[in-house]
């Protein structure tokens, strides 16, 4: 997910040519107040004219208790944005409050139900409360770690290593999974330092979430090959999903590969390993068939 | 010394017996710096010559008082590769009552050896010259000042022109060894306080572009090299200098490093990238016409690897020894691609000239692997359009052409897109680019051309290729 | 509508700077490196923008730094709800 500012034109017209998975236009953070107004209509015109291709949509509004929330979701979901991402999320009634916002607007138009949320999580209390956030509504596709004022809340700095985040990371992942939703992490903002992003792309790959949010197309092609799955365990994912099938057409219970038993977590590691690869491009779709 | 060639300016001229209508020549290898053109120019309208055919082997921004020598009819024809800034601005609009020739640099070789284009005197900066005339781009002493390494394109002047000043700002003691001009081919040496501005004859250090998108076409130009089928150990190539094309030369890198691959040589103009990689080890020899920057001006000063040739040695279609004929892959840019892969290096979306012709078509049309390096859009300016506002460099020449909205091949060459797709990447069509430009920016109102012809571009057999029209306000 | 003089947008590449001011119909004054392609487009835009918001007398001066359309859009409508202190959106 790549943060471009929303009152940038020229990074909005082709944020899309760098191949991020999603997109998120901010309206919050890294537009000042005077320019709210003006990045709102940046936006909802940039979403309403530039074909994106099949990139997912994000923006990130300005907090409901704000004078800007509620006008950025309705220029958003009149846009026809994908997803809205709500910035410093620290309860459920949060999430309850924009899907009303949401649904007002939708209502309006006649099609409720289109617009997403994603909750950003960037304090204490929300961590304390985040399987609530993440199963606050059924528009809900994930939730998303904002360490800045995350750590400015803990009243510690960021280091490198991110242990002050351990606690923050490892809730959110199980909350996402809790919840069944996706989980994304914080953005690494020095760019000129490569390998510790590397590293910690690959920690939080590890603690299980479903990708970084990055601030320069330059970091995403490391975010790929960190999460591209290797090939020894596509060529074993590809030969238990063969196993199934075979176990399948003969009407076998048990399924066996290399002479192991196969459970269901593997079968599903196997499964997510292949959507993973053809995400990332390494398989090709109608090769599977 | 004895036989001293050492002359004042009006002295060399007064020897040469330069009139009226005659050709006189320059080289551009001092490039934004150059002051030979205007300081020569300035003293022969005080002089009272009328009707000079000025040949170089290109014009930059610099060049603008030569606006004024034009409408006093001191300077009446112009051949060049290339025209910048005010002085093409004011072509563009018909200064000139002849059109201006455009010929590439091999084109230009090919025409003065053959004598199609004739050369009376030519006044040739050098940054170390001796008394004789044995003249160099390299630095011969510690007052050198003005340094450009390679003379290529000064070289088919020095050889063919009937009478050939040496205009230098250091004198150094004979024999100025080794030379690149020879002092038999030299009647007047001139010393003059400054042949350049070093500061912008090049520039000093390797700069990496940060801009996402060349990064992103230079990631996307490399895969398209390596998997091309020609990268492979003891291949060439040649790159442009524009950011994208530059940054090529990393990727490639890596992956030469990775598989064990190694290049005989690089070609064309030089730069600090390509001595990168030479003294690596990864390139065998570099084969320069132009030195770019100051890393491969100081490298073709120490290195005997590091060879310079001449615009014909490097680029001439009638010299089957020239360069070009043995190159392997070119990476270049573009101002325009049309569906067609017919390219424009040389005018401008808004019609007003704004480039040059360089080594473009004669790299595109003898390399064995040509890639446009270009994107879809600079602004709200096309770069994939139906027809190039300016035929350059003819599409049969032109292989691939590689955008931030997918890489086009030329559909001549099916053997390449078929192992570029294999190697999973992914084409698109010619005509998807096109119109995907015209669905983001709108269709654009044609230029405002005028009926006068302003400019011939002859190609580098010496056929007309294209004409380019006056612009109209 | 009355109109009190704004502005909206940068000199940023790819965008547009949008200044209003009050006149007698609309009138546009159009700086931009495309003019030649794209001055007829750009200008339309504006004043269509404008009169979808219910401007009919404005002098507008924008100074073009290859913008797409919506970008435009967007810097005119930015600059007429400055300059009218009504917006777009619900309250």
């Amino acid at each position: 997910m790549m943060f471009v500012p929303g009152n940038n034109p020229g990074m909005m017209a082709d944020a899309h040519i760098y191949g991020p998975d999603s997109i998120m236009l901010d309206l919050e953070d890294s537009v000042t107040m005077a320019e709210k107004d003006a990045a709102r209509l940046l936006v909802y015109n940039a979403l309403k004219s530039i074909d994106y291709g099949g990139t997912e949509m994000v923006v990130r509004i300005n907090p409901l208790s704000t004078p800007y929330g509620k006008k950025d979701v309705e220029a958003v979901v009149k846009a026809g944005v994908d997803v809205i991402r709500m910035p410093k999320t620290e309860t459920a009634d949060e999430v309850r409050e924009l899907e009303a916002e949401i649904v007002k607007v939708e209502t309006e138009l006649g099609c409720v139900g289109r617009t997403r949320i994603m909750a950003a999580i960037e304090s204490a209390l929300g961590i304390v409360n985040a399987f609530e956030i993440a199963s606050a509504s059924t528009r809900m596709m994930g939730i998303a770690l904002g360490a800045e004022d995350y750590t400015a809340n803990l009243k510690t700095p960021r280091t490198p290593e991110g242990s002050e985040l351990l606690l923050a990371r490892e809730t959110i992942v199980v909350a996402a999974r809790a919840a069944g939703i996706a989980c994304f992490d914080t953005v690494y903002s020095n760019l000129d330092d490569m390998e510790t992003f590397r590293k910690e792309v690959e920690l939080i790959k590890n603690l299980g979430f479903d990708g970084k949010s990055i601030i320069n197309p330059r970091q995403i092609e490391v975010v790929n090959e960190v999460f591209a799955p290797k090939q020894k365990d596509i060529d074993k994912a590809l030969r238990i999903i063969a196993a199934i099938k075979e176990a399948r057409a003969k009407g076998s219970g048990v399924i066996a590969v290399n002479g192991k038993m196969v459970d269901r977590p593997v079968v599903l590691r196997a499964e997510r390993v292949v959507a993973l690869a053809i995400a990332s491009g390494i398989l090709n779709e109608e090769e599977l068939s | 010394m004895r036989n001293s060639k050492v002359v004042t300016l009006d002295e060399a001229i007064r020897r040469s017996g330069l009139k009226d209508g005659m050709t006189i020549s320059f080289h551009h290898h001092f490039r934004g710096g150059d002051k030979v053109v205007n300081m020569v120019v300035a003293r022969l309208a005080e002089m009272g010559f009328k009707n000079l055919h000025l040949a170089a082997s290109s014009l930059s921004d610099v060049h603008s008082p030569l606006i004024e020598y034009i409408r006093q009819g001191v300077i009446t024809k112009i051949s060049t590769s290339g025209l910048r800034g005010e002085l093409a601005n004011e072509i563009s609009h018909g200064l000139m009552k002849e059109p201006v020739v455009f010929r590439s640099h091999g084109g230009r070789g090919s025409a003065i050896a053959s004598g199609v284009l004739h050369i009376d005197v030519a006044f040739l900066g050098a940054s170390s010259c001796d008394e004789l005339g044995n003249a160099s781009g390299c630095p011969r002493s510690e007052n050198a000042k003005s340094i450009c390494g390679s003379l290529g394109y000064a070289l088919p002047d020095a050889m063919y022109a009937d009478h050939v000043v040496i205009l230098t700002d250091d004198l150094v003691a004979y024999p100025n060894v080794p030379k690149s001009i020879s002092a038999c081919n030299v009647e007047s040496v001139v010393v003059v306080d400054s042949v350049g501005d070093s500061s912008k004859i090049s520039s000093g250090a390797i700069r990496d572009s940060k801009n996402p998108r060349d990064i992103l076409l230079a990631k996307q130009a490399a895969k398209v090299v390596i998997n091309s089928g020609y990268f492979k150990d003891g291949f060439s190539i040649q790159t442009g200098t524009g950011g994208a094309s530059l940054a090529v030369v990393k990727y490639i890198r890596e992956s030469m490093l990775e598989k064990g691959i190694k290049a005989s040589f690089a070609l064309g103009g030089i730069t600090a990238h390509m001595v990168k990689l030479h003294e690596e080890g990864l390139i065998g020899r570099l084969v320069d016409v132009q030195s770019f920057d100051k890393v491969a001006a100081e490298s073709i000063a120490t290195d005997q690897t590091h060879q310079e040739v001449s615009s014909i040695e490097y680029a001439s279609a009638d010299h089957a020894g020239s360069a070009v004929h043995a190159l392997d892959m070119v990476i270049l840019s573009a101002l325009e691609v049309d569906v067609d892969f017919n390219v424009n290096v040389l005018v401008g979306s808004d019609g007003i000239i704004r480039g040059a012709v360089g080594g473009h078509p004669d790299t595109a049309e003898d390399s064995a692997l040509s890639i446009i390096v270009c994107p879809l859009l600079r602004g709200r300016i096309p770069c994939i359009v139906p027809k190039v506002t300016t035929l350059i460099t003819p599409g049969k020449g032109v292989d691939v052409v590689v955008t931030e909205y997918g890489i086009a091949v030329n559909p001549r060459r099916p053997e390449i897109a078929e192992r570029l797709s294999a190697a999973g990447l992914k084409l698109v069509d010619i005509k998807d680019l096109a119109a995907k430009a015209v669905a983001m920016i709108g269709e654009p109102d044609p230029i405002p051309f005028g009926d006068k012809v302003v400019g011939l571009v002859v190609d580098r057999h010496g056929e007309l290729l294209d004409e380019i029209h006056n612009v109209l306000d | 509508m009355e109109i009190k003089n704004a502005m909206a947008g940068t000199l940023e590449s790819g965008d547009i700077m949008v200044r209003i001011a009050p006149g007698d119909g609309l009138q546009v004054d159009l700086q931009s490196s495309v003019s030649a392609r794209f001055g007829r487009q750009i200008k339309s835009v504006i004043t269509e923008t404008l009169r979808g918001l219910g401007i009919e007398n404005a002098y507008v001066q924008a100074t073009d730094k290859g913008a797409l359309d919506c970008t435009i859009r967007a810097r005119v409508t930015a600059a007429a709800v400055r300059a009218t202190g009504k917006d777009v959106w619900k309250d």
